[in-house]
């Protein structure tokens, strides 16, 4: 029962983007169409779950104060990986995220879930969190990739569904970046009936 | 006038905030008061300049050489976090007025993505050492320009009345999609 709970507690109600705020910076870069958001997903998904594994193996052997240039290390070695599997396999994605990919070392999700939980937490447990924080993070992402091509671009993951001519372009453009997540956020508001 | 082209285009025309989307974490955290944001402007000022340079020359010298490329993110990110923590200790001793100025956002700059980005972005323009430089010079006081006018209309925001879903972040992310706005108008300035 506690699996589960740690496994989807990041979806929703922890959601990392639209809840508490934290890995802003490739929501809003990369979510100019569908693909890229879905690549980024990806490779953040790799590195999460691999680093709260690989953290949660190791944290009984890890002196305290050392810990956090013990984790940037463990998540550095996942993100070069990351990169380089990225530039062999989708060169076309690779450079559309451009210096989005090696960013990720310094999203904040992934440090603050290897200090926040997979330090404190078994292996199954650290990895099922990663794997629905990751899952939050996506959901974040791609929704917010598909509104924005579908209003910008006229089409959604490369499909082309009314003319870009009558498009409004301004959605594919950084603002409309900002313009989404925060009707998002008044939407996700709305729903729960508060006011900050 | 080179030099001049680079200045500006990172400056204003590829602002690191509002048109390139990075560091926009502590963005939002720090620009709630004026004070605040020009305490973190004059730290990433510091440190991205002294980073940059640090990089630059590491990369160059001894990365290069050894065809060690592939280590350049936990190369720099380590390098990063440790001038940092060098940087505090010697602004302590040597400049205690900048130092409280800067006040907590010194050690939290090590998380910010902006240093990394343009350490990276550097790298991948392949600039010359005089032209990273100008480059993180540029970069940084278009953080710092954003980041104090932002923290200046937050204020104004507290006395507006906002639609009852829109209160707190979302109204400030409208904000900033307007700046953002402003700023795509800068394109082809100078004909760059």
């Amino acid at each position: 029962m506690s699996i589960w709970r740690d496994f989807n507690q990041g979806i929703v109600r922890e959601n990392p983007v639209l809840r508490l705020m934290i890995g802003l910076c490739p929501v809003l870069a990369v979510s100019n169409s569908a693909i890229n958001a879905l690549g980024m997903s990806v490779a953040v998904m790799f590195v999460l779950v691999c680093s709260n594994t690989v953290v949660a193996l190791i944290r009984k052997i890890v002196p305290d104060q050392i810990r956090i240039p013990i984790f940037i290390i463990i998540i550095s070695t996942f993100v070069t990986i990351c990169d380089y599997l990225m530039q062999a396999l989708y060169p076309v994605l690779y450079i559309q995220l451009g210096v989005f990919v090696p960013l990720i070392v310094v999203n904040c999700i992934i440090l603050g879930r290897a200090e926040a939980f997979a330090y404190r937490n078994p292996v199954l447990n650290s990895a099922l969190d990663g794997l629905g924080m990751s899952l939050g993070f996506a959901l974040a992402l791609v929704s917010i990739g598909v509104i924005r091509e579908l209003l910008g671009a006229g089409g959604v993951f490369g499909f082309t569904l009314y003319s870009p001519a009558i498009a409004a372009t301004i959605m594919v453009l950084p603002p409309g970046a900002f313009i989404t997540i925060s009707f998002l956020m008044a939407w996700l508001n709305k729903l729960e009936g508060k006011t900050q | 006038m080179e030099l001049f082209g680079i200045f500006f285009a990172a400056f204003l025309i590829n602002n690191i905030l509002l048109i390139k989307f990075i560091a926009l974490c502590a963005f939002f955290g720090v620009s709630t008061e004026i004070d605040t944001s020009i305490g973190m402007s004059l730290a990433v000022i510091f440190v991205m300049t002294i980073s940059s340079a640090v990089s630059w020359i590491i990369y160059h010298s001894i990365l290069v050489p050894f065809h060690l490329e592939f280590l350049r993110t936990a190369v720099f990110i380590l390098t990063i976090a440790s001038l940092v923590q060098l940087e505090e200790l010697y602004l302590k001793k040597m400049i205690p007025n900048l130092y409280r100025a800067m006040g907590i956002y010194l050690p939290l700059i090590t998380t910010n993505c902006a240093i990394l980005a343009v350490a990276f972005l550097a790298i991948d323009y392949k600039y010359s050492f005089l032209q990273a430089m100008v480059y993180s010079l540029g970069v940084s006081s278009g953080y710092s320009l954003v980041i104090i006018l932002f923290a200046y209309i937050r204020d104004r925001l507290l006395l507006a009345p906002i639609p009852k879903w829109f209160r707190g972040y979302p109204i400030a992310f409208i904000t900033a999609a307007l700046m953002s706005l402003a700023f795509l108008g800068f394109t082809h300035m100078f004909g760059l």
